[in-house]
């Protein structure tokens, strides 16, 4: 089993401790260090007498000696990143495989195939395979490799390899089983407790903040609607006066500049922090999985353990010996894998909301230029005509 | 300029207070009294503060005099009332005339109303005008005494009727048509600005829920500072003054549309005036055509008259002799009055002309004025953002 090894072989190597991981980390952030870069973009549909799908074009340069070529160009659709995915969970319970966009959801008025809707999962796609290729496990897996480099057939063929899915049916039956039982809980190290609670008040707190940023775009853009009619008023106006028909459309000028850039602000939000956030929502889901897991694993050990005391023999000693290790490696990874993703999602929150206040700052000082200049061009006239207190 | 009333006296409303008392069906009513006061600018100049006079009056009494001011000076754009009801209001601000914050705008209002009125060269020279400001009471009977009711033309009050005017005034019809749109223009504006000002409020609002998610401090990592709540509460409430001062704009515009009614108001006088002199004119020709025709016994035209008397027989010259005498005095009366009529259109033209002048100067002014408040506010509005967002960076720098 290929994916133990890697597992052990990483934790008896390398100490695990959280300052390796934070170098580990920022070596892999640092471009020119990095050795695998990965684009999704130009999404096409192709139409069957069955079904009309989408499929994604996954660019990959590489300078690893691990693959045959330095350059692969290769077309995915949606149920190929699921199978990547689930083959990772399988491989690697208890680390942190990043979230995919979710499956079409009938949710107001998106279209499934919307351009809207496939340039938005085209960006999370990107972002899911980035951060594979970002994380220090996860970028050696073998089906990632072959998720990015086998062509279509290639790829069908190794997809029918592997256990079943009746065996993986029997997998999560158990897990099931014993996570009711309420397998692992009680003999859980306090860490992961601790982990648990702060991962439920995240995930509060995530939610919150992502229902607020979408309130927020939709006000803005209520706003911008209606401003969009507020400038052309005042230009209506000047056309029936001649004293202050430049003052008039100096005023809707100034509005309409200060609209754009209401819009600019509105796709920043759009672009960066709406993401950002909604990846952070399914964050929090993955990691009270993989909580669970772990959990299940210690449960499968503890389980074991009280089988072994009621026989009074010592029966299962070597499977308990197995199970020993398997938590121990979990509870490693998982360790390691939560530090890591903690310092990246307080990087993340934090160029995300720093990029808030950039965005609202550029908005405001635009709309500043734009009325100053405007009441420079009138106090300039003002100046040229009499002492206003002269007037009757 | 002329000495107007402003200058030897400073008016202000200098407050609003609720009362009930019984109105003319003696039923219980609940009203707001505004106290005016007044004092006497010139014997400030030598150091010593003159006393302040004060009486109270209600809404309806400066609706009283702003009637009779439009009665007695029809040739006058009479500054305009502000608004009865309050109107153009978006959801924050309340639409209850008992309403403080409406009460307050509209003591502003009025005050406003009374300097404007003040500082007219033909108005501030008004008696009634000058009692309504000095004379506690009798005043109500005063203005009526004057009978300006009466004069009242209540043709007027039909708002959309037209009078056939066969040669109009092309420089008044083309004044009409400009206070059309700029009604038009103004409440369109005024109404989108309502809509915006809802919006930008809706806005600033939810930034404000941002600031409680990260006061709670049970999630360390995502926001150890409660500096950012801070923030975005500022943030938040700083929209309330925001808006404050767009109302005070709000007021201005509000007040120039009110102006385009009394401008326009002008003009139908005008038009009336017209068309009365059409009338008494067309009148005229016709008593002399009768008259023509009496006299020489030939029927021109088509007249019941003639018909009868061709069924019926001719009158006796006696009686033809009584009519062309009636038809004689009254032909004279007529010029008479037609020459009247002739000067007394000519007057209110050229006088009705030079308020308009007047009045197109001060529009542009306070206008352009009112333009320019706008941008200082937008500019103070975009200060203040920049400065809440400059230390919302600094926080979220620190996450």
């Amino acid at each position: 089993d290929t994916s133990l090894t890697e597992v052990n072989s990483f934790s008896s190597s390398v100490p695990i401790s959280p300052s390796s991981m934070i170098n580990q980390y920022k070596l892999e952030d640092e471009p020119e260090l990095r050795d695998l870069f990965i684009t999704v973009d130009g999404p096409e549909s192709h139409i069957t007498a069955i079904e009309t799908f989408i499929t994604y074009r996954v660019v990959t340069k590489t300078s690893r000696g691990e693959f045959d070529s330095s350059e692969y160009e290769v077309r995915r659709r949606y149920q190929d990143f699921l199978w990547l995915k689930s083959k990772l969970e399988e491989a690697h319970p208890t680390l942190i495989i990043p979230p995919l966009p979710e499956k079409f959801i009938m949710k107001g008025m998106v279209e499934r195939f919307s351009d809207e809707f496939i340039e938005t999962r085209r960006k999370a796609l990107h972002k899911f395979l980035n951060r594979i290729a970002d994380h220090p496990t996860l970028t050696f897996n073998e089906d990632f490799k072959i998720f990015l480099t086998a062509q279509a057939w290639e790829l069908s063929s190794h997809k029918k390899q592997g256990p079943g899915l009746l065996s993986r049916m029997g997998q999560t039956v158990r897990a099931v089983a014993s996570s009711v039982r309420g397998g692992g809980v009680k003999n859980r190290p306090e860490m992961f407790t601790e982990m648990n609670s702060y991962m439920e008040a995240f995930s509060q707190k995530i939610n919150v903040l992502d229902k607020i940023a979408h309130r927020i775009y939709k006000e803005e853009r209520e706003y911008f609607n209606e401003m969009k009619e507020y400038g052309p008023i005042h230009t209506l106006w000047s056309a029936s006066e001649e004293d202050i028909a430049e003052s008039l459309k100096g005023v809707a000028s100034c509005i309409d500049k200060c609209c754009k850039a209401t819009e600019k602000k509105m796709a920043g939000l759009s672009e960066n922090l709406l993401p950002i956030l909604h990846e952070y929502v399914l964050y929090s889901e993955i990691l009270m999985g993989v909580l669970k897991r772990r959990d299940q694993i210690q449960g499968e050990l503890d389980s074991k353990i009280d089988a072994n005391k009621k026989a009074e023999k010592d029966l299962f000693s070597e499977e308990i010996g197995k199970l020993e290790d398997k938590v121990e490696c979990a509870n490693n990874a998982l360790k390691a894998d939560w530090d890591r993703w903690k310092q990246n999602m307080q990087c993340d929150m934090r160029s995300a909301f720093t990029n808030v206040a950039e965005n609202n700052l550029r908005y405001y000082e635009e709309c500043l230029a734009t009325w100053e200049s405007f009441l420079a061009s009138q106090t300039v006239e003002l100046h040229m005509e009499e002492d206003p207190e002269d007037r009757p | 300029m002329e000495d107007c009333l402003a200058k030897k006296m400073e008016i202000t409303v200098s407050e609003a207070e609720k009362r009930t008392g019984r109105n003319a069906m003696n039923m219980q009513e609940t009203y707001t009294a505004y106290l005016i006061e007044t004092r006497a600018v010139e014997s400030q100049s030598e150091g010593q503060c003159a006393p302040v006079d004060s009486l109270w009056r209600r809404y309806s009494e400066f609706e009283l005099l702003r009637n009779y001011l439009s009665v007695t000076y029809p040739h006058i754009v009479v500054p305009p009332l502000p608004e009865k009801r309050a109107d153009f209001v978006w959801h924050k601000l309340s639409a209850d005339n008992m309403d403080p914050d409406f009460v307050e705008r509209r003591r502003i209002g009025l005050e406003n109303f009374l300097l404007r009125v003040a500082s007219h060269p033909v108005l501030c020279q008004d008696k009634i005008f000058y009692s309504f400001l000095t004379q506690e009471g009798g005043w109500k009977e005063m203005v009526n005494e004057t009978g300006f009711q009466l004069k009242a033309d209540s043709r007027l009050k039909a708002l959309n009727a037209t009078f056939r005017v066969k040669n109009p005034d092309k420089r008044f019809t083309e004044l009409k048509h400009y206070s059309d749109e700029l009604q038009s223009v103004i409440s369109h504006l005024l109404r989108v600005r309502a809509r915006v000002a809802d919006r930008l409020y809706g806005v600033y609002k939810v930034h404000g829920n941002y600031g409680r998610v990260f006061s709670e401090n049970s999630t360390q990592g995502l926001a150890d500072d409660s500096h950012e709540e801070w923030e975005h509460v500022r943030y938040a409430a700083s929209i309330d003054d925001i808006l404050e001062e767009e109302e005070h704009y709000a007021d201005q515009l509000k007040e120039y549309l009110f102006y385009a009614e009394a401008l326009r108001a002008v003009c139908r006088k005008h038009e009336l005036m017209q068309y009365d002199l059409e009338m008494a004119a067309q009148d005229l020709t016709s008593k002399k055509q009768q008259c023509e025709e009496l006299a020489t016994g030939t029927v021109r035209t088509f007249s019941l008259k003639g018909m009868t008397s061709k069924l019926f027989g001719q009158e006796t010259p006696e009686q033809r002799e009584a009519k062309l005498k009636v038809l004689e005095e009254q032909i004279q009366e007529g010029e008479e009055q037609l020459k009247t009529k002739n000067l007394e259109g000519r007057d209110f033209v050229k006088s009705a002309w030079a308020d308009i002048e007047r009045f197109k100067e001060q529009k542009n002014h306070d206008l352009k004025e009112a333009l320019i408040s706008y941008a200082v506010m937008q500019i103070s509005m975009c200060k203040k953002g920049i400065q809440v967002w400059t230390n919302a960076k600094e926080c979220f720098s620190k996450m």
